[in-house]
């Protein structure tokens, strides 16, 4: 059963075009649905729909993000916070500005714990303790009491990583978790995400550019294009027959990581044309 | 330890600005025109006696000789004694300095409360209506100066709706118990709310026109400041986490928006100080903005001279303060 379902969301900018058109995607329970498309595609907006923080000039306009069964654009604004709050989790893009710069990193994790989900102070701590540890930060207790500029970008996002794993949420967002961080820290980020996915058994909407990452991580995969979901594949069927001429470009112009020179196409000029000529019409 | 240094730094540089103010108003009140002892002596009295009283205070040596004198008292705790009330000036000073204290603090706590509610009033209900009224009303307290809202206020609820004393720091037939100077705080540590009300019932109105620039200054800026901050990505985050937009103001945004604020609040704070003297004088308040007046009209050079040196040691004291508390709450600055 999906614990997450978008139905033909559409959305806008504040007497503007379109930005989502009619999108539709589903999450089951413990699963990872990768979401990949151009730059500007509004991969992003669709978590921040889900996730109720919208930019004010951006409007839904009609469909529904189904949570756990309820429709979330359907309840009043304070039950959606509090619902999203505590079955949903964010792991942001970037690391450097997501931590508040004046608050220590321990109460940055407990504190929503305690506000929000009504759990001891105590509880709290040693819940974040335990977290830091599962996202191999070595002396955790010093860290807990340090302030985020005092830790490099790696250590910050698995601060943020444990942080979203830290109520149990049945899902969590993570957009372009690893982008801002250097090459060198992003596999490990990567493959601590997949490894907390598994062992929580937490749903995951991914949103990468990187179809090596989708092809390692996730299950499920929707291709967007100008706001619209072109491709809906399990990834396996994808990388094998991608149903759609621009998933299948888009395939061809992904470097094969174990030699990331081979096969690198640009996607074709008239592909995209096609493309932009299906989505206009709709 | 980089605390330590800029300390010391600090002190040093306030030894020098205090020495500098002291050169300054010393040969300054001594050239500009009038002559304190003239003004003592009764009509019609001769050359001679002029000379005499002239000698007795010292004025008949050249300028730079009488701040020697000056200077060394002063290194030794005595300003000297006060031409017109006869009393040491360090005494009188002191006598009155906690009556300005308290107005001021006060003043300045009201700023603080009234312009920290605005800003986030104003940022909660950011882009309505109530941001646009907020915004009209801080701009027409910014554009009036201290002493005429103390003028509206004495007007408004002194006269037409006289709720409030407009006169004065204490109801004069009141016995009072104190033994300090510090009237309103000895009354709330002696738990006598009576006297309490009294004294704030006196301070409320030159306070609040002390307040009113301050607090559209406070609030303006630290609006500014939210608003910015409201778009952060922490904010953000603690959005998705559950938190209302209230509570994500307060505790997200609040503590990093307002280190900008509480620099210019420092700042803005000795401003309001030095707008005691007309205040205090509009509403015959015994602080020493009201004493300095009354000196400068009679040419009580010692007493001018002690009264603007107490202020300097209190503006850059403020600055200090402000200084230590910014690097308190700024983690990044406390570990260097
Ligand atoms: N605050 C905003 N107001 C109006 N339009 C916006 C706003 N933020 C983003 N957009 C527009 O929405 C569209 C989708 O943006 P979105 O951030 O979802 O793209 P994305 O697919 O995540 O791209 P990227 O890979 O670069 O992160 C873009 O065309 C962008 O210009
Ligand atoms: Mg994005």
């Amino acid at each position: 059963m999906s614990f997450l379902s978008v139905r033909n969301l559409s959305a806008r900018v504040k007497g503007g075009g379109p930005l989502l058109r009619d999108v539709s995607l589903d999450v089951a329970v413990g699963e990872v649905r990768g979401l990949v498309g151009e730059s500007g595609a509004g991969k992003s907006m669709i978590g921040k729909a889900v996730l109720g923080i919208l930019p004010k000039a951006v409007e839904i306009t009609s469909g529904q993000i189904m949570l756990d069964g309820v429709d979330l654009l359907a309840l009043p604004p304070a039950q959606r916070r509090i619902k999203v709050g505590a079955t949903c989790a964010l792991i942001p893009q970037d690391p450097l500005t997501a931590l508040n710069p004046s608050r220590r990193i321990g109460v940055q994790i407990t504190d929503r714990l305690v506000d929000i989900l009504g759990w001891t102070r105590q509880r709290a701590e040693e819940r974040a303790l335990a977290l830091l540890g599962e996202v191999q930060i070595t002396e955790p207790t010093r860290v807990l009491r340090q302030y985020p500029h005092e830790l490099s970008g790696g250590m910050r996002q698995r601060i943020l990583i444990a942080s979203a794993f830290a109520a149990e949420p049945k899902l969590i967002v993570a957009d372009e978790p690893t982008t801002a961080l250097d090459v060198t820290v992003q596999k490990q980020i990567l493959k601590l995400i997949a490894a907390l996915q598994v062992r929580h058994g937490t749903a995951l909407l991914f949103v990468t550019h990187d179809l090596g990452v989708v092809s390692k991580v996730c299950q499920k995969l929707s291709v967007l294009y100008a706001g619209k979901v072109v491709e809906d594949s399990a990834v396996a069927d994808f990388f094998r027959a991608p149903k759609h001429p621009y998933s299948a470009a888009l395939l061809a112009a992904t470097p094969k990581y174990t030699d990331p020179l081979a096969g690198l196409q640009p996607v074709p000029e008239a592909v995209i044309a096609a493309v932009r000529a299906e989505v206009a019409h709709g | 330890m980089a605390l330590l240094q800029t300390l010391i730094l600090r002190v040093i540089t306030t030894a020098v600005t205090l020495l500098g103010v002291a050169v300054i108003v010393f040969f300054v009140i001594r050239v500009v025109p009038g002559n304190p002892i003239a003004m003592m002596l009764p009509p019609g009295a001769t050359a001679e006696d002029i000379a005499n009283l002239t000698a007795i205070y010292g004025l008949d040596k050249s300028i730079p000789q009488q701040f020697f004198i000056w200077g060394t008292g002063v290194l030794g705790g005595d300003f000297g004694t006060s031409i017109t009330l006869k009393q040491p000036v360090l005494e009188l000073v002191l006598g009155r300095l906690p009556a300005t204290l308290e107005l001021s603090v006060l003043a300045l706590v009201m700023a603080i409360v009234i312009g920290g509610a605005a800003a986030l009033t104003g940022t909660r209900l950011r882009e309505t209506r109530v941001e646009g009224g907020i915004d009209v009303a801080q701009g027409m307290a910014l554009s009036v100066p201290d002493f005429l809202w103390g003028l509206v206020l004495i007007l408004v609820f002194g006269v037409l709706v006289p709720v409030f004393q407009i006169s004065g720091r204490v109801t004069p037939s009141l016995q009072l118990p104190f033994v300090s100077d510090f009237y309103l705080v000895e009354s709330l540590l002696r738990l006598r709310f009576d006297l309490s009300l009294d004294l704030l019932s006196h301070m409320l109105l030159p306070a609040l026109a002390l307040a009113i620039p301050l607090a559209a200054i406070i609030g303006q800026l630290l609006k500014q400041s939210l608003k910015e901050t409201m778009h952060l990505d922490y904010v953000t985050l603690a959005r998705t986490q559950g938190y209302s937009e209230a509570k994500v103001i307060w505790s997200q945004a609040l503590p990093n928006a307002i280190l900008p604020t509480l620099t210019l609040v420092g700042v803005q704070f000795t401003f309001l100080i030095g707008g005691t003297v007309i205040i205090e004088r509009l509403f015959s308040y015994e602080g020493l903005g009201n004493m300095a007046i009354d000196a400068v009209i009679n040419r009580d050079l010692p007493l001018i001279q002690g009264i603007v040196i107490l202020f300097a040691v209190i503006f850059t004291g403020v600055n200090l303060l402000v200084d230590l508390t910014y690097a308190a709450l700024n983690p990044r600055l406390r570990h260097g």
